[in-house]
């Protein structure tokens, strides 16, 4: 029995188990939660559509490969697999964009291949880079915002070589 | 407007590399293709984000969220030590903290913002070390469970679609420490 085959029917139970000892309507909760859940599907809905068609369209015109064999020997160098370089390329900018460039990854190669699942742990341990940067110094009336942009993208390629690394850790390659 | 940008040149590029491979033809099924599987893609993924999104619901009325939080604050202090002496900066980052955690990207942002504002107070538009460390913090996904991802990889046939969690994690820790590591030495290097 592996871990991962606990997880979901576990946290199901306990979570609900917890919540109805500590009197929470479990039930409500629930399908009010599913109903932010169907908002934030609804959201991405348009997002994906038209990123979706340019990414198809930039896949089948071969600049896809054209750009992933540019940067090969960079991306070679951190043991990132070039498949995965328009995902990072879009990945600090839009969180849209990546999740239409990173599904279209794991549908063409498998979710349980390697790169499904390279491209699936960059999407989950990385976020909207400037998107958040934007936001957080926007509201706090911040101007000069120094150091913070080199840092966080330090810490996204950091998470790009450490999702390739850790795949092949735990799944092989 | 950074998208309008990303998006009018990838199509741009995509009719010009067309034509000088003679795939203009692919080009143009491919953006309809794109558009259709958008659509699917976002169907087969609906049940599992709403699912999950339900179960964080639980997870925030039964108090779990502030339960996080508490555990947070020793570590809050070392990372954020002159912000954590004012207990309201220090509630709101450990509440932001464990937003994130949990994946409560909406509930995360205006806890951060709030901090975010405390501590900019009085720096005349300049970003103080402990203020650029709390956007790093938050640029970088310390969620535990990444409910997107799995529908999508529910969405595509993945039988067992949390088993990258581990994966995630690691590169999660790998990616929040590599940050900060840059952010203390281009601290010590960029004085203001």
């Amino acid at each position: 029995m592996e871990f991962s085959s606990l997880l979901v029917p576990g946290l199901l139970a306990v979570t609900a188990v917890y919540a109805l000892g500590r009197k929470v309507d479990v039930y409500g909760a629930l399908t009010a939660g599913a109903g932010e859940g169907l908002r934030i599907t609804v959201r991405i809905l348009p997002a994906l559509v038209g990123l979706l068609a340019a990414v198809y369209m930039f896949r089948a015109s071969g600049a896809m490969d054209w750009f992933a064999r540019l940067l090969s020997p960079a991306l070679n160098a951190l043991g990132i697999p070039p498949e995965t370089a328009a995902l990072m390329l879009v990945r600090p900018v839009s969180g849209s964009g990546a999740l239409a460039v990173g599904s279209d990854l794991i549908k063409t190669c498998g979710p349980d291949s390697y790169l499904g699942r390279v491209a699936a742990v960059m999407l989950g341990s990385t976020e909207t880079t400037f998107y958040t940067i934007a936001v957080y110094f926007g509201a706090a009336g911040i101007t000069r915002t120094r150091y913070t942009v080199p840092a966080a993208l330090t810490a996204d390629l950091a998470g790009f070589a450490a999702a390739a690394f850790s795949v092949r850790l735990f799944f092989g390659s | 407007m950074a998208m309008a940008w990303v998006w009018t040149l990838m199509v741009v590029l995509s009719l010009v590399f067309g034509i000088c491979t003679g795939r203009t033809e692919a080009v143009g099924t491919a953006a309809l293709q794109g558009a259709e599987a958008a659509v699917e893609l976002c169907f087969s993924m609906a049940g599992v984000i709403c699912l999950w999104t339900g179960v964080m619901e639980i997870m925030s009325r039964c108090g779990l969220t502030e339960k996080l939080a508490r555990c947070f604050r020793p570590l809050l202090r070392r990372l954020l030590p002159r912000a954590s002496g004012d207990t309201e900066t220090l509630a709101a980052v450990s509440a932001n903290l464990s937003a994130n955690l949990l994946g409560l990207g909406n509930a995360a942002t205006p806890l951060g913002i709030r901090a975010a504002r405390r501590m900019a107070r009085g720096t005349e538009g300049i970003a103080s070390d402990e203020l650029c460390r709390l956007v790093v913090l938050n640029t970088a996904s310390i969620q535990l469970l990444p409910t997107t991802v799995a529908g999508v990889r529910a969405a595509c046939g993945c039988a067992s679609p949390f088993d990258i969690l581990p994966a995630v994690w690691l590169s999660s820790v790998l990616s929040v420490t590599a940050g900060l590591l840059m952010a203390r030495l281009l601290g010590r290097l960029w004085r203001t």
